[in-house]
Formats: structure tokens, C-alpha cells, sequence
């Protein structure tokens, strides 16, 4: 008896270890050559493999069902529409902030779309290119609305809870010195005992990244006692990143950005794309189209690229107010040059 | 004098009959007499117990008020879109059950393709049938390794698909509990069998082989999980040659089974040690090989010394999965976290947790039970 149980569990082990070296076999997928022509691999591949983030309201977030919503991901649906005219054709990885630089160094993604900050030690030193910036985010100021309180130049000698440790907290100092303004901090360590706080009134003002104050506010049982203020104190350009030195994929995912700004700007949007297409006879808008200029050629695409992406994703606007605007972010900075904003999309021409 | 003793001479059959053995009074065993023994046996005692009485009395009203009376259930969904207002104005007075009604299949799931949700489901069900088998001694035979390899197949069948009219499901889609049962059952199955080579390893009088398997466990075990896991998922994908990806599951999973067989080879030497010496000499005079002597006479009786603290290990292991998080993979625990990512969702983290925790005890205290039943037949010997 006791040999035979022993045979088995030899046999056992045995047989799970070639179960097991069997699946790699099946695990190995395609990958893109990093350094060389993503636009190649992907194309050849017939998927787009994006990064983004793990969930982040408004910006990365499976729904019930799994799927995957948000302003990045409609970044990477965009890309996928513009290169296979089909916005199921991608890998969604999901990366936490330690491994989301490996991952698009590895070659495991080829676009990360994942709120990241460009900065010059990432642009230069980690080797990557930020091709556009998609969302200036920044620190601002959320006080509640019966405070009465406009602008956060009135609140000159108000309590302000701010975490410590993080930039937060130095910004904060800088602004308020720079402006001339007396605030009284009240540092707390830990995010919920934080915003407990500002909510039970133990300070005037609440202070964080605006994504961050917008996502404490929609989950705030009556959000509109909330108000978040229009000053952003810092700068946070986030924007998709893609590997350094492979520019014509850096050209389609920057242009796809101007695209969806651009779009905006014409006043094309999701519903009437095919007809402005057909009719609108301003030169750019017809250049920017497909109906000459050959400009989706020139970055490698087909030239009616444009037409599918609006007609998916939508314009700027459509995409911000579908993800973002229920979370109670505004436009701010991230409205049109026209309108006072930073989102400028260079000419198609 | 003589009529008390006449008295007591005299016999009193019907009385006696009619009573027959009494049974002690109640007073003397008993739950009552329990616990006057032990709960009301001084003031002090008594005045603990009623205070304890008291405080789990209300504690579990509370508890039930919350689980059970002010709980809600569902929600109404419009346009895709959760209306939570109901959720939100019990302000912590009552569970919303809600969430567990809506994402319950995010949580269980992740973002496997939803109308394909069945192949996981099936692969859960698959996992726990071949649980209950293999605990089952009269299954312990060769066949096992055959259904163990099937099984296995065709969950990875089910899972990745491409064949059978099944769609191709990409790795990084799977998600939730069955990425758990995934993760724990290959790392607990690989590195057993692992760990008892290190373990045998470590005690050769080779010196190459034994310098390797200490280096090994020493390695190991002085790094956390969490840093082995970086490193699979961060730093191994460098060192690779450009265009070459291995699957970032696998890359987990090898790095729990190399820490999960460390600590088993720990467990399994100390089984090995515990041996006394005469049953290695009396092998060695049998004339049996080493791994005649390894498989019929030390191992069977060092394995089961050891039970109590493997199945630890195997316990820490299935929880120990839930780190897979730090890199990106959707395991319980990460599934349960995004699903109250959801603006309409965020606040009602208490009965997510609540929900997986309950997951977590009932795969655990099934594999506790499971070892103290086996402790007892296999060391049935041992009991005087």
C-alpha cells in the first residue's frame, strides 16, 4: 500500500510538472521589437496592446461586465479605430505604477495611455516620448460651496487639510507665499481620516490633484455642497507615453490627440462626422477628413482614419464630458486655446 | 436501634423498580453545570460573563441590524448606470448588498469576456472537484496523476480557448477567483515536489548539491514575496532578448512556487530531522538504494510528522497569492478593490471585503479541516 502511494505521488508530481512546462508554450505571445517599428509589429499583429491603469475613476476602470471605460482607454480605442477600424482589437495590461515602466520598456505595450506625468528625467533617462499631453491635471482647492467662496485667492486665512510628505504640501507653501495668502495646514497622513475631516468642517479647504478632489466630491453623498475651485497650483501633463526612438508611432499617437482636440475645434463630433466629410468645404477640415491632402497616408493609416476615429470615439470634448464630467472635473485648463484653455492642436496641413 | 435496622432490611420493591438508575442531578453535569463551573463559578466570573454576554448580545443585534434588516440587496440600474441614492441614504446603518449583486461577477471573474463567463465558472467548479478528489484516499492511486493532468488541460483549455469553437481569450483578461485557485494550486502542487528535492537536497553529503539547496532556501527566504515578484515582473523582462515576452501570469507563478518550495523545503527537513537515525540505518542494512530507501522509508514517515506545519504553508501560500496585485494581475482581492472603483460604487468597500473574506475562509478552513482529519488516521499509530 504505502509503496504504491508513494509511486503515485512521483508519478504525480511528474505528470503536473509536464502539465506545467507544456503552457508556456501556449503563454507566449506575439511581441513587439522594441526600438524598431511598433507601428510594423502592431500593424502585423493585428492588435494594439495598451497600458493602462489598474482603476482609476473617469480615467481606467473595468465596468460589471469587465469591460474597460475611461478617458485613457478611449485613447487606446481611438488608436485601435485609426489602425484596424475596429475598437475590440486591443489588449488592455493593466499596470500598477512600479511596473508600468517595464512594461512599455519590455515591449510588453505599445502605448501606454496611464495618467503619467511627462517629465524630463522620463522623457530622457527612462527613454520614453510623450507625445502629447491629454490631461493637464494639478493641484487644486475643493472648499464647500456654502462657504460662498469663488476663488482660492479668497481664502486668505483659512484652514486647508493637505497630506504630508507629498509635493502636496510644498506647493501649497509656495502658492500661498507666491500669492501672498496666510494658510493654517492641518496635515493628516491617512486619505480617508483626511477627507473626513474637511467633510466634518475641521479646515475650509481640502487640497489635492483636481482628478483627485473631483473623485472625493462624486462620491460625497451630496457632491453639490462641494465646489472645486478653478486655480491649479501645480503642473501634472499627463498623456500617453510611447517607447523613445520610434517616431512614426509617436507621430500616430500625438496626431491621433490633435485629431480629437482638432475635431473639437471644427465643431465635428461623433453625430456628424460623415456629413461634415462630405460637405464642409474649409480647406483643413477637408484636409484633416481624408478628402486630400493625403495626410493619414503620411502617418500611416489610410486616409479616412480621421472620419472612423470621430465617428467611434467622438471628438476632445465628447470623450472628456463622457468620462470625466461626471466626476464633477471641469475643463479648466484642458479647455480649447479658443476658450482659454492649453488644448491646442497643431494644423493639418 | 432495632427498628431502624429492621427498617432498613426491610426491602421496598415497588419503589425501588419504579425508580430505576437515576441520573446525577442536573446541577452536577451538564451544560448547566458547565457553566456554573466556568462562567458563574465567582462574582468575578459571573461579572465577566454577563459583561461579555452583554457586549456579543449587541455586537451580533448590531450586526445583524446591518447584514440583514437595513440591508439592501439590488439597486436599480438605468442606462448602465447604478442608482446608489438607496445605498447611500442608509449612511452606514445598513449593508448595501448592492454591490455584491452588481460586480459579483467582476469579482469572481474579472474582465474575462462577460458572455463567455461560463468557462471560468466551470474551471472554479473544475478546481474544487479536483480538490475533493484528491483528498479522498481512495483515489490515491495512479489514476490520479491522470485525472490531475486532464483536469488541468482542459482548464487551460477553457480558459485560453482557441480551439473547440471556443475564442481566444488573452492571459491578461482573466481575472478574479479563478486566477487565485490558478496561482495556489500550481504553486502549491509544483513546489511540493520541489520543496522535497531541496529538503533531500540539503541533507546530501554532496557538498555541490547541498551548497546549491541552501543557497537556494537561504535566497529565498530572505527576500518577501513582494520583491521576488518585482523582480519577476519588473527587472526578468529586461534581461530578455528584445521581441521575447513571457506571459506575466507565468512569471508570477514561477516566482511564488521558487518562494513557496523554500519554505515547504524548511517544513519537509524538519520532518526529515525529527526521523530517528535507526530507521536510515535499518534501510541502509535492507540494502535498499537511496531512493528506495527516500520513497518507501523516510519520506512516508516525515511527511506526516510534518502536516500540521506544510498545511501552514499552504494556508500563507493561498492568501499569499492576493500580492499578485502590486503587479497589475486581477486576483480576488484586486477584483474586488476595482469593482468599488466605480464612482456610483465608491464607499461600499466594507461589504466587498466582507464578501471576500468569506471566500478566503471557507478555501482555508476547508484545508484546516482537511489536515486535522488526515493528521488523525495517518498518525493513528502514534496515539496511546
Amino acid at each position: 500500500m504505502r509503496p504504491m502511494r508513494l509511486a503515485t505521488l512521483r508519478t504525480l508530481g511528474a505528470a503536473v510538472l509536464a502539465s506545467v512546462v507544456a503552457v508556456p508554450a501556449m503563454a507566449q505571445q506575439p511581441a513587439p521589437a522594441s526600438g524598431a517599428a511598433t507601428m510594423e509589429a502592431v500593424k502585423s499583429r493585428g492588435t494594439l496592446s495598451c497600458g493602462v491603469n489598474t482603476g482609476l475613476a473617469g480615467f481606467a476602470q473595468p465596468d460589471s461586465q469587465g469591460r474597460w471605460a475611461g478617458f485613457d482607454v478611449d485613447y487606446c480605442r481611438a488608436l485601435a479605430v485609426a489602425l484596424f477600424n475596429d475598437d475590440s482589437k486591443i489588449r488592455y495590461v493593466p499596470t500598477t505604477a512600479q511596473n508600468r515602466f517595464t512594461a512599455l520598456q519590455s515591449g510588453e505595450v505599445d502605448v501606454m495611455a496611464r495618467n503619467t506625468t511627462a517629465t524630463l528625467s522620463r522623457d530622457t533617462s527612462l527613454g520614453f516620448d510623450f507625445p502629447a499631453v491629454n490631461f493637464y491635471d494639478g493641484q487644486g482647492f475643493m472648499v464647500k460651496s456654502s462657504l460662498g467662496v469663488k476663488s482660492a485667492k479668497e481664502l486668505d486665512g483659512a484652514t486647508v487639510c493637505v497630506q504630508p510628505g507629498t509635493t502636496t504640501e510644498q506647493n501649497l507653501t509656495d502658492w500661498a507665499r507666491a500669492n501672498n495668502i496666510k494658510f493654517t495646514p492641518v496635515v493628516i497622513e491617512r486619505l480617508e481620516e483626511l477627507v473626513s475631516a474637511y467633510v466634518a468642517g475641521r479646515c475650509d479647504a481640502y487640497t489635492t490633484d483636481i482628478s483627485g478632489l473631483a473623485a472625493t466630491r462624486s462620491v460625497q453623498p451630496q457632491a453639490a455642497e462641494h465646489v472645486i475651485l478653478p486655480e491649479v497650483i501645480s503642473k501634472e501633463p499627463l498623456g500617453p507615453a510611447v517607447r523613445h526612438g520610434d517616431q512614426r508611432w509617436s507621430d500616430l499617437v500625438r496626431w491621433t490627440h490633435y485629431l480629437l482636440v482638432a475635431a473639437e475645434e471644427f465643431g465635428i463630433n461623433s453625430a456628424n462626422v460623415e456629413e461634415v466629410a462630405a460637405t464642409d468645404t474649409r480647406p483643413e477640415v477637408q484636409r484633416m477628413l481624408g478628402k486630400n491632402g493625403g495626410l493619414g497616408a503620411m502617418l500611416g493609416v489610410d486616409n479616412q482614419w480621421a472620419v472612423r476615429v470621430i465617428k467611434v470615439i467622438g471628438n476632445y470634448g465628447e470623450v472628456f464630458d463622457r468620462n470625466l464630467k461626471a466626476l464633477g472635473i471641469q475643463r479648466g485648463p484642458n479647455a480649447q486655446w479658443s476658450q482659454g484653455g492649453q488644448q491646442y492642436a497643431q494644423p493639418f496641413r | 436501634m432495632s427498628d431502624t435496622a429492621a427498617e432498613a432490611t426491610v426491602p421496598r420493591p415497588a419503589q425501588e423498580s419504579a425508580i430505576g438508575p437515576r441520573r446525577p442531578p442536573l446541577l452536577a453535569v451538564g451544560p448547566v453545570a458547565w457553566a456554573r463551573a466556568n462562567l458563574f463559578s465567582s462574582w468575578l466570573s459571573t461579572a465577566v460573563t454577563l459583561a461579555l454576554i452583554y457586549l456579543i448580545v449587541r455586537w451580533a443585534m448590531g450586526f445583524v441590524d446591518w447584514a440583514f434588516v437595513n440591508a439592501i440587496w439590488s439597486v436599480p440600474v438605468v442606462n448602465g448606470q447604478a442608482q446608489t441614492q438607496a445605498c447611500r441614504a442608509l449612511n452606514g446603518a445598513g449593508a448595501c448588498w448592492a454591490v455584491v449583486t452588481e460586480k459579483h461577477r467582476f469579482m469572481l471573474f474579472g474582465t474575462y469576456p462577460y458572455e463567455e463567463h461560463w468557462r471560468p465558472a466551470l474551471c472554479v467548479l473544475l478546481f474544487i472537484g479536483l480538490y475533493i478528489v484528491s483528498a479522498m484516499r481512495r483515489f490515491w492511486r495512479k489514476e490520479l496523476a491522470y485525472i490531475w493532468i486532464g483536469t488541468l488541460t482542459l482548464i487551460g483549455v477553457l480558459m485560453w480557448g482557441g480551439v473547440f469553437g471556443l475564442s481566444y481569450v488573452p492571459q491578461e483578461r482573466w481575472g478574479g477567483l479563478v486566477i487565485t485557485l490558478i496561482l495556489a494550486t500550481f504553486g502549491i502542487a509544483l513546489a511540493f515536489p520541489l520543496s522535497i528535492l531541496v529538503a533531500l537536497g540539503r541533507r546530501s553529503r554532496l557538498p555541490a548539491i547541498k551548497a546549491l539547496c541552501v543557497l537556494y532556501v537561504e535566497l529565498i527566504r530572505g527576500v518577501p514575496l513582494i520583491s521576488l515578484l518585482f523582480m519577476a515582473s519588473v527587472m526578468f523582462p529586461l534581461f530578455l532578448p528584445e521581441g521575447i515576452n513571457i506571459d506575466k501570469l507565468l512569471r508570477a507563478q514561477v516566482a511564488i512556487i521558487l518562494f513557496a518550495a523554500a519554505y515547504l523545503a524548511e517544513v519537509v527537513r524538519g520532518g526529515l530531522q525529527a526521523l530517528p537515525r535507526g530507521q536510515y540505518e535499518a534501510a541502509d542494512a535492507l540494502g535498499l538504494s537511496y531512493w528506495q530507501k527516500t520513497g518507501f522509508i523516510i519520506l512516508p514517515q516525515a511527511l506526516r510528522l510534518v502536516i500540521p506545519p506544510l498545511v501552514n504553508t499552504f494556508i500563507g501560500m493561498f492568501k499569499d497569492t492576493s500580492l499578485v496585485l502590486i503587479i497589475g494581475i486581477f486576483d480576488l482581492l484586486t477584483a474586488g478593490k476595482t469593482a468599488i472603483i466605480e464612482p456610483a460604487w465608491q464607499g461600499f468597500g466594507i461589504e466587498i471585503y466582507v464578501t471576500i473574506g468569506l471566500i478566503y475562509f471557507i478555501f482555508c478552513f476547508a484545508m484546516s479541516r482537511y489536515s486535522q482529519g488526515l493528521e488523525a488516521e495517518l498518525n493513528r499509530h502514534r496515539v496511546r
